[in-house]
């Protein structure tokens, strides 16, 4: 079988949850073999190896963080031209897609981005239209690049340990300097694109207040993230980071909970493709419940506290 | 300061789109054609640059006949000229083809800046800035909340999976914009006038000395091979509250192992 790069996303050696779901997905078309790069690249291997890749190529220099995008993308080019794989996985956030791009340009190669499946034959499915409408595309030349979207297939821990690889790439002159890296404030919630459960505010949150204690405070017993729709983090109530939806992030977590908001088509783009969706929203009309397994009618600050306060009961 | 905006002409994304039976592309006609929002932030932000220290906006757009009604809806907000690259060839042209006719066509302009939107609402890829920024070999500073240019040097906020990064480059340089970046204005009357007369050049691939055989349908490096509708959702529960919907909620997560 032929080798499925997947280029790992890490915080200083911490793997992403995403990475080890890309191994799985690369499983399913070949070999899984991971691509570590920047510092702390090194301590990945092992996490790697137990979710199935069976090689960490690594390269653990500081240029890859000192320049956004085309370091990467020299490193995964060099990659492609030596080893032929049969394809690159590549998380699908605003920044892999980038990669991705110029990755395609750099092999002569097809890109599909926002994959949420692929079969062994490397045909790949897509939700398009804000997930009204689901796509199979193939890469037709070169090598297929393919973005995947996060929570789109479980990791599998398989167990085994995976050959590391160090190598290193001649980079060009960079055009572009990272002068600081500025990380918000970490909740100790799960993260949003990659959460179980996540909780959202609208407008009918009503306010930042409305947020901490009827969002959050309901997030917290379910163990889940706070997401927000625009109409909230345009009026300041949430930061802009948990927004869901069209300019925001894509969720598809096993249960959202949309809570006063309205599902504008610019919304629903975000969390169409979740497992199980509930709702509490006051107006019967409201597009959201098309959405909901299972929907309340009902002011969500008498329903949101007494259902935190009876979950909290259960423990 | 000469800035270009490059604005794509989409079906509205209030209107649900839908691809065509025949040769599985956009349906455009099965939606209004609208100026792809995300790009008029683009548009106000390469505005507010000339406002401040002078320069003139130009605004382009690759796509059908139609497209050149959207060029002139982005010059209505207050630039100067436009260009829309049109030809029968680009008809299901992927990103790839794209970024290159853009490529093309603002090359050798003397453009200090050349902007985009972060994302077309229809095709969702956020890729053609990166591709153009790869292609000119100009500095790729995309997916900006913040843009802040001096002298021949440009800063901006980058948005990231955990906050930003302050990225800077110098001129010229390729800029893509997010939508928190600003609030695009309403055109003015005087505006909307201006822009019925402002030049417009109407450019086409032979122009560019882009082949029509590596754009298009044919010549794109994938393919879509089928579409189909998403599967309704069964309807789900709708209850009203009478004061035991939390009851009935935690009774739901219990039940699907949620709690
Ligand atoms: C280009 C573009 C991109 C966009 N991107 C996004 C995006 O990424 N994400 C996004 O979310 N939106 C996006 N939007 C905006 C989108 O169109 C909607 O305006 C937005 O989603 C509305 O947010 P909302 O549902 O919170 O507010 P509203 O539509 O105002 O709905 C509020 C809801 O709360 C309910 N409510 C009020 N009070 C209560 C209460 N006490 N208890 C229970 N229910 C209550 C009301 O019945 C109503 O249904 C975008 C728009 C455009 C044009
Ligand atoms: N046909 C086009 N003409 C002009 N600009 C375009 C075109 N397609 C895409 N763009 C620009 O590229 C950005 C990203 O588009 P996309 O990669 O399709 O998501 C858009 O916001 C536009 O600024």
């Amino acid at each position: 079988m032929s080798d499925v790069l997947v280029l790992v996303e890490h915080a200083n050696g911490e793997v992403k949850k995403v990475s080890l779901e890309l191994l799985a997905m690369a499983a399913k078309v070949g070999t899984p073999v991971a691509v570590a790069l920047g510092p702390g690249a090194d301590a990945t291997a092992a996490a790697l190896g137990q979710h199935g890749a069976k090689k960490v190529f690594v390269d653990s220099s500081d240029l890859y963080a000192n320049e956004i995008v085309i370091p990467v993308v020299s490193a995964l080019a060099k990659l492609v031209s030596d080893n032929s794989p049969a394809a690159v996985l590549i998380p699908s956030s605003s920044n892999g897609k980038e990669v991705a791009a110029r990755l395609a340009l750099a092999c002569n190669s097809g890109v599909i981005t926002d994959a949420s499946d692929i079969a062994a034959d490397g045909s790949v499915t897509q939700n398009i239209f804000g997930g009204a409408t689901i796509v199979t595309a193939k890469v037709t030349t070169g090598t297929p690049i393919i973005t995947v979207r996060v929570n789109s297939i479980a990791p599998i821990a398989s167990g085994g340990s995976a050959e590391v690889v160090t190598f290193s790439v001649d980079h060009q002159p960079a055009k572009t300097t990272i002068t600081n890296r500025v990380a918000v404030e970490k909740s100790g919630r799960p993260d949003l694109s990659e959460a179980e459960i996540v909780v959202s505010g609208g407008r009918g949150v009503a306010s930042e207040d409305g947020f901490k204690t009827v969002i959050e405070p309901l997030a917290d017993v379910l163990g889940a993230a706070v997401g927000a729709s625009r109409a909230a983090t345009d009026a300041g109530w949430y930061p802009h980071q948990f927004q869901v939806g069209q300019t925001g992030k894509t969720v598809s977590p096993a249960l959202y909970f949309a809570n006063g908001i309205s599902g504008a088509i610019q919304h629903r783009a975000g969390m169409q493709t979740s497992k199980t969706v509930v709702v509490v929203n006051k107006d019967p009309e409201a597009p959201i419940f098309d959405l909901a397994d299972f929907g309340v009618v009902g002011d969500l600050n008498t329903v949101l506290p007494d259902l935190t306060a009876r979950i909290k009961g259960r423990k | 300061m000469k800035i270009c905006v490059c604005v794509k002409q989409v079906p509205d994304s209030w209107a649900e789109k839908k691809l065509s039976a025949s040769d599985k592309t956009l349906d455009r006609a099965a939606a209004d054609r609208v100026v792809n929002e995300l790009d008029e932030y683009a548009v106000e932000e390469a505005l507010k640059i000339v406002e401040a220290g002078g320069g003139e906006v130009t605004i382009l757009s690759v796509g059908p006949a139609e497209a050149a009604d959207s060029v002139r809806k982005a010059i209505s907000m207050g630039a100067t000229a436009g260009i829309h690259v049109v030809d029968d060839a680009m008809h299901g042209s992927d990103a790839v083809a794209t970024s290159l006719v853009i490529a093309q066509a603002v090359k050798d302009r003397g453009f200090d800046l050349i902007m985009f939107g972060s994302e077309s609402t229809d095709a969702r890829m956020s890729v053609v800035p990166a591709m153009v920024a790869a292609r000119l070999g100009l500095p790729q500073m995309t997916f900006a909340k913040k843009v802040d240019i001096s002298g021949n040097e440009i800063s901006i906020q980058r948005v990231t999976d955990y906050g930003y990064d302050e990225v800077k480059s110098s001129l010229p340089a390729v800029v893509s914009v997010v939508e928190k970046i600003n609030e695009p204005r309403y055109p003015s009357f005087k505006n909307i006038m201006a822009a019925k007369k402002a030049p417009m050049e109407t450019v086409s691939l032979s122009d560019l000395g882009v082949a029509g055989s590596s754009v298009g349908l044919g010549a794109a490096w994938t393919k879509v091979e089928a579409f189909a509708d998403r599967p309704a959702k069964a309807a789900g529960t709708k209850i009203e509250d009478d004061g035991s919907a939390a009851a009935k909620i935690e009774e739901f997560l219990v039940a699907q192992k949620f709690v």
